[in-house]
């Protein structure tokens, strides 16, 4: 079974290289914004399927601190690029 | 092979092929919103699908609860980051493709 996880984590990989051909080369703020919030998410399944290769349960709890994480950095760029500030002083 | 492994198997075999077309759309789409439209929804489906396979394949344990909770949290945080940045540029002013235009 840990050979299904290696595949998966392969094309996981795979994808998140499709994906940073558009962050890195994407026209405009908004599509390289996209791309890396896309990457952030693909990086969570990532973790798990390393946990499940390296037989670790705790990766799963890095795991979810990533997706929190990943969240808020993704809203807190959308309202800045609307306001032009976060949040007022 | 166990018919729990090969449940988990096929799961997580559809998950990583909702996810790759998700990447094909980003990659291959002409305009800012139809690349969101491809990757918002194919991306959520595809690691949703990916963490039930693997709590399909761990059984019943304190681990599973919690890949339950992260499926849960993707499932709302995922459209919602999304809507966020697409209403982000259509504020802002990111005017829609239409037919026959140049690729953006």
């Amino acid at each position: 079974m840990i050979e299904t996880f290696l595949v998966i984590g392969i094309i996981i990989v795979f994808t998140m290289l499709l994906c940073l051909y558009r962050a890195a080369l994407g026209p405009g703020v908004y599509n390289r914004i996209a791309a890396t919030s896309i990457i952030g998410t693909k990086a969570v399944v990532l973790l798990i399927a390393i946990g499940y290769i390296f037989e670790r349960p705790m990766f799963v709890d890095i795991a979810l601190l990533y997706a929190m994480l990943n969240f808020v950095g993704t809203l807190l760029m959308a309202k800045y690029l609307v306001r032009g500030e976060v949040c007022t002083a | 092979m166990h018919s729990i492994d090969l449940i988990a198997t096929v799961l997580m075999a559809f998950g990583a092929f909702f996810m790759f077309t998700g990447a094909l759309g980003l990659l291959r789409l002409p305009d800012f919103y139809t690349r969101l439209h491809a990757t918002g929804k194919c991306d959520t489906l595809g690691e949703v699908l990916l963490i039930v396979g693997c709590m399909v394949y761990q059984g019943w344990s304190f681990l599973t609860i919690k890949l339950f909770f992260l499926m849960l949290f993707i499932f709302i945080a995922n459209p919602v980051a999304t809507h966020a940045i697409m209403k982000a540029a259509y504020v802002t002013g990111v005017k829609p493709w239409k037919k026959g235009e140049e690729r953006r």
